[in-house]
């Protein structure tokens, strides 16, 4: 038996929540970063080419 | 009064829609979190057989589920998409690929952190695990294939092709432990009943719903960017309050 079988064996609930909640908990807290990043870059590139369109036409 | 649903599958009301209803799934969400989890870890009891490590199954179930069920909403869209040339569908099915991978990878993660202590091996070559990893090869693939095509139409066409066919893969997962003998077990719940008790049922339900409510508010937030990134040219994201700020 390795060390890691004795410990989860002694220590099951702190086996669940650390190896599947805290994971599974990390994966959603960066997917939600990745999608509130995603739209901070997106409407930021948005702006940016409303204000080339602007100063465009404010050229003409 | 009659609603006109179609008004929803157009970009320009769908934008609108998905922000009001984004906090609403993603509030009931984490309220039912912490009502499924409290429920599961202190009220539950201890299973006969397997103790405590049973209590995967409030995370190791419902995403297992939302894997199978993200894959078939994910290609229904893409199959509307690519038959009637809607825009909305393709990118809807462009929203969900992500968070479905995701749920495939957590049902992974989880179903071999509970199969070390119960089965003695994190991972065997069983026909439920196999058919479930090819699932999360799907999803990647789809994913992968879509942003490998330049021209935006053209990768929800071929995409929608993978995941249409790709869709046959989900009965497998379902089924495979009817149709060969694995050493993954059957369904617990079934129409017939169910052997569980009733604080496991309740936890596993709360967890599945809650489960439910994250990936709806993650892929509506999610399609609201691919909106804005294929609309960007349209008169009507100019005209957006948080583009104009």
């Amino acid at each position: 038996m390795s060390g890691l079988d004795i410990w989860m064996r002694e220590n099951p609930l702190a086996y669940v929540w650390l190896g599947s909640y805290a994971v599974a908990m990390l994966i959603f807290a960066i997917e939600i970063a990745m999608v509130v990043h995603k739209r901070k870059i997106t409407l930021q590139q948005v702006r940016l080419m409303r204000e080339a369109e602007d100063e465009a036409e404010g050229n003409d | 009064m009659a609603i006109n649903w179609f008004k929803y599958s157009a970009p320009t009301t769908f934008y609108g829609l998905a922000g009001k209803l984004i906090p609403w799934f993603a509030i009931s969400s984490a309220i039912l979190f912490v009502v499924g989890l409290y429920i599961g870890f202190a009220v539950a009891p201890a299973d006969y057989q397997q103790g405590e490590f049973y209590r995967i199954i409030f995370i190791h179930v419902p995403s297992s589920i939302l894997s199978m069920f993200l894959y078939l909403v994910m290609a229904g869209y893409a199959a509307l998409g690519l038959i009637f040339n809607t825009r909305l569908s393709a990118m809807m099915a462009t929203a969900i690929a992500p968070t479905g991978a995701l749920f495939a990878f957590i049902s992974l993660w989880t179903g071999a952190l509970w199969g070390k202590p119960m089965w003695g091996a994190w991972w065997v070559w069983d026909a439920r695990l196999t058919s479930e990893l090819i699932l999360l090869f799907l999803y990647l693939g789809f994913i992968a294939l879509h942003a490998s095509i330049d021209d935006p139409r053209r990768a929800d066409r071929a995409s929608a092709l993978l995941a249409i066919v790709g869709s046959v893969n989900v009965p497998i997962i379902y089924f495979s432990v009817k149709w060969w003998n694995t050493l993954h077990q059957g369904s617990t719940i079934k129409f017939s009943g169910t052997s569980m008790h009733v604080a496991m049922q309740q936890a596993m339900f709360i967890t599945l719903a809650a489960c439910w409510l994250y990936a709806i508010a993650v892929v509506l937030a999610r399609v609201r960017s691919i909106i804005l990134e294929r609309e960007r040219n349209t008169t009507w994201i100019t005209e957006l309050p948080e583009v104009r700020s």
